[in-house]
């Protein structure tokens, strides 16, 4: 038990090779796009809408296609079924995801430079449980906006959560919900992270 | 018995006569071809003028209505209706003529007799920003292409009077002119018995000046002509910028039976008017003020007009892409004159003239013209074509003959149904006609459509002329009265399709529904109403008997087609308000009780539920 937990603390401690190293400050790099571009993009296509409404929603705030107009436009068309504006200032995670991003950043450069095993070993953990954290939360809102609708809304629906991924069809909408450039590029780092994780872990176990 | 024989002979040989006489009559006219009542290739007119739906026209055609006093605005080729703007009657499909603003622009007149839409223009081009168009009443009114919305009506314009011959621009916008065609005694007030005709009766040119910028206009001056009827008009292009050609008729100076007493002389005029010389002799400070406006009198400033003559009573003239001739057609003649500018202007120099009017000189008309061109009977309009041709409506033939410049020789006829007065072609009187298509504008229509009863539709002919034989396309029937009408390629305009919420700084715009609701000062009330889908805002207002009420809308929508109206049942009020737009409209709360407001242009779902209450309190 004592050797393994020694083989264990010597595994964390163990200096990062270059590589690894490289593969961290690469995951910084490709945390910034979440910064420029949107991590969600819904489409909803009716009829009386042949160019499609479309909600980009970025790390930091919501954006509606058109110059703005589609995002008045959904909430217009959502207050018929009572449902809640779409409004920035009810999503927290404008705040925290960025912040969050940040932190990671500062973390990663850490790992980079300090360059020990239980620093990667961290950020992957603390990564991945933001990555899960995040798609919980986008999942709840959505869930939370379809069934949190007004009891004197004019048009009565069931309550329902619009699309996660992919298509769905809501009246007389097509609904078209998938990961933007951000998600993707935030996808990227799990696995850049999960390289550099490999490759430390490969360089350990070759006797130096 | 022989005398019966000779009863049944006479009888037999009168059925033998009148069956001769029968079967000479013919029962369609010999001399015309068949084709008289214009036919079309049906196959390939179909395909030319098919859109299918959803795809757009190549081109838009801003057609006059005439005394409906409106714009009509078609597509072409599919010569589809697909707006019409109020311009001088009140409309209540936009609310025209209901909101104060539009109402104070009508000045109390709710017809006008609109006549000739003149496109704006640069370098002889159509350039897409205004519409200009008169009516009778000696008005101009500038409709704006951005947003397809009349913003501006000048007039009645001082001493113009029977304001037809306009709303022509000078090729680069500088100016809109008109000039009259029913001579009055000037100013307007003034009264002179009709035998004084002749000497005290005058007819005005009017040059209306143009905001480069904003394309406001304004009056510039005015030159006293003698009392001809000034009847149409074409501004110079290329050599012939900075001048203004107008047709007249009754240089008789004839009053009273005009049909007889105006159509004696072989030839009339047409006026050429030196505008750039009348611009500067104005701001020297030359003439007279008039009516309240700078009015230049030929005689004591020569040089600025000259008289052409021109066979018989002519209506039309138009002056040919390059700007090198004057086109008149004298309406009463077989043939169209052709102008030439640069033996005018020697015959100027030479003061080559054959008399004068009132002391302004007659060209001598042999000095002056290149070509008689035997078009065929009633020419009244010319158009042309990118390739020289020139494309001119017959009326009494019922026709339009293409020829072609330069040989003056006629190559084809399109017959016409019937009664063509002006003709549009594709861009066809700028420095740079596009061919294609080109549009009759037809008087009558005698049964070429469903029986609608004795009031019958005019007809507008698409005709194809891109080719060597001119191509009947397609009968539309316009809303009266098609007088001229322009044709526009439609990647010129770029209208918008909402206002931009960050354009409205209307003084009463609202943008939140929280910000509606009633004011009051004394017995003025002012109501700021929100419209949005689907509700009115406020639901209610309160006024008392008496009150000067004031609404004012705000459609703070800013998606495309979601227009609002606000009907007030009983007191004659109908606004529709576009998206991010805002009109107000006053009234006098003259009756008591209760009156239901609600959206007139269908909006949405729940449409039928935007509605609320008008309550006037009466006066106890």
């Amino acid at each position: 038990m004592r050797r393994l937990l020694e083989r264990s603390t010597r595994f964390l401690e163990a200096p990062l090779d270059v590589g690894p190293r490289v593969l961290v400050l690469a995951a910084l790099l490709l945390l910034l796009p979440a910064y420029v571009f949107p991590l969600y993009d819904m489409t909803m296509f009716a009829p009386q809408y042949p160019d499609g409404l479309r909600l980009h929603i970025y790390s930091y705030r919501l954006d509606g296609g058109h110059d703005g107009q589609d995002l008045k436009e959904i909430n217009l068309l959502n207050h018929y079924i009572g449902m809640k504006d779409l409004d920035a200032a009810e999503f927290t995670e404008f705040k925290w995801i960025p912040f969050a991003v940040g932190a990671f950043g500062l973390l990663f450069l850490r790992t980079a430079v300090l360059g020990k095993m239980a620093h990667l070993v961290d950020v992957v953990v603390l990564y991945v449980y933001f990555g899960l954290f995040s798609l919980w939360s986008f999942a709840y809102k959505m869930y939370w906006y379809g069934h949190h609708l007004s009891p004197t809304a004019a048009v009565k629906v069931d309550p329902f959560t619009p699309p996660l991924f992919g298509y769905k069809k809501l009246a007389n909408f097509e609904v078209y919900s998938y990961p933007a450039v951000g998600s993707y590029a935030l996808a990227a780092v799990a696995l850049v992270l999960a390289a550099a994780l490999y490759a430390a872990w490969r360089q350990s176990r070759t006797p130096a | 018995m022989r005398r019966a024989g000779s009863v049944f002979g006479s009888v037999v040989a009168l059925v033998a006569l009148g069956l001769l006489a029968a079967y000479c009559a013919p029962s369609a006219p010999k001399g015309i071809k068949k084709a008289a009542g214009a036919v079309s290739d049906m196959a390939v007119a179909a395909q030319k003028t098919y859109i299918a739906p959803g795809d757009l026209d190549e081109y838009y055609l801003f057609s006059s209505g005439g005394h409906s006093g409106q714009i009509y605005v078609y597509g072409v080729p599919s010569m589809r209706h697909l707006s019409t703007i109020p311009v001088f009657t009140p409309y209540p499909a936009t609310g025209y003529g209901f909101d104060d603003d539009t109402r104070a622009m009508l000045g109390g007149l709710t017809w006008g007799d609109v006549h000739h839409p003149a496109l704006s223009e640069t370098k002889g081009d159509y350039d897409g920003r205004w519409l200009f168009v008169n009516e009778m009443n000696g008005r101009v009114a500038r409709v704006d292409l951005r947003d397809f919305k009349t913003k501006q009506i000048l007039g009645p314009i001082p001493n113009v009077s029977g304001n037809h011959a306009s709303a022509f621009v000078t090729s680069n916008s500088e100016y809109s002119m008109m000039a009259s065609r029913f001579s009055i005694p000037i100013p307007k007030g003034t009264v002179a018995p009709v035998d004084k005709y002749a000497s005290d009766y005058k007819g005005v040119v009017a040059a209306v000046k143009i905001d480069p910028k904003s394309g406001e206009m304004a009056l510039g001056w005015e030159i006293v002509m003698p009392p001809f009827d000034y009847d149409l008009g074409d501004a110079g292009k290329g050599p012939s910028e900075g001048w203004m050609f107008w047709t007249s008729y009754n240089t008789e100076r004839a009053t009273g039976k005009l049909e007889v007493t105006s159509t004696q002389r072989d030839r009339d005029y047409i006026a050429a008017i030196d505008w750039r010389a009348a611009e500067k002799a104005a701001a020297e400070g030359k003439g007279d003020v008039i009516g309240g406006v700078k009015v230049l009198d030929p005689k004591k400033v020569p040089g600025l007009v000259y008289f052409m003559p021109c066979g018989k009573s002519p209506h039309g003239v138009d002056v040919t892409p390059d700007g090198k001739w004057i086109v008149g057609s004298g309406k009463l003649q077989g043939v169209t004159t052709v102008f030439n500018f640069e033996k005018m202007q020697t015959a100027i120099r030479n003061k080559d003239f054959s008399g004068d009017e009132d002391g302004i000189p007659v060209l001598k008309y042999e000095s002056i013209k290149d070509a008689e061109v035997p078009v065929g009977l009633g020419p009244l309009h010319t158009q042309f074509g990118p390739d020289g041709y020139a494309y001119t409506s017959l009326f009494v033939d019922s026709a339009i003959a293409k020829w072609k410049l330069g040989t003056w020789e006629v190559v084809d006829k399109v017959p016409m149904s019937y009664s063509i007065g002006h003709l549009s072609a594709a861009e066809g009187d700028t420095a740079h006609p596009q061919g294609k298509y080109l549009v009759g504008l037809n008087k009558l229509s005698h049964g070429r459509h469903l029986s609608v009863g004795p009031s019958q539709p005019e007809s507008s002919q698409l005709v194809d002329i891109s080719e060597e034989k001119m191509k009947l396309l397609y009968d539309a029937f316009t809303e009266p009265e098609p007088h001229y009408a322009q044709m526009i390629k439609a990647d010129k305009l770029h209208p918008i399709e909402v206002y931009p919420k960050e354009e409205n700084k209307h003084p009463l715009a609202i943008w939140d529904v929280k910000d509606a609701g009633v004011t009051r000062q004394g017995n003025k009330v002012i109501a700021k109403v929100v419209e949005v889908r689907s509700t009115i805002t406020p639901t209610l207002i309160e006024v008392n008997e008496g009150d000067e009420v004031t609404v004012a809308i705000t459609n703070i929508e800013q998606t495309t087609d979601e227009l609002h109206g606000f009907g007030l049942l009983d007191y004659n009020v109908n606004v529709v308000v576009d998206p991010g737009e805002t009109k107000t409209f006053t009234f006098k709360a003259t009756r008591g009780g209760v009156f239901p407001y609600y959206c007139t242009n269908f909006c949405s779902a729940l449409h039928q539920e935007m509605q609320g209450y008008l309550i006037v309190r009466k006066k106890s």
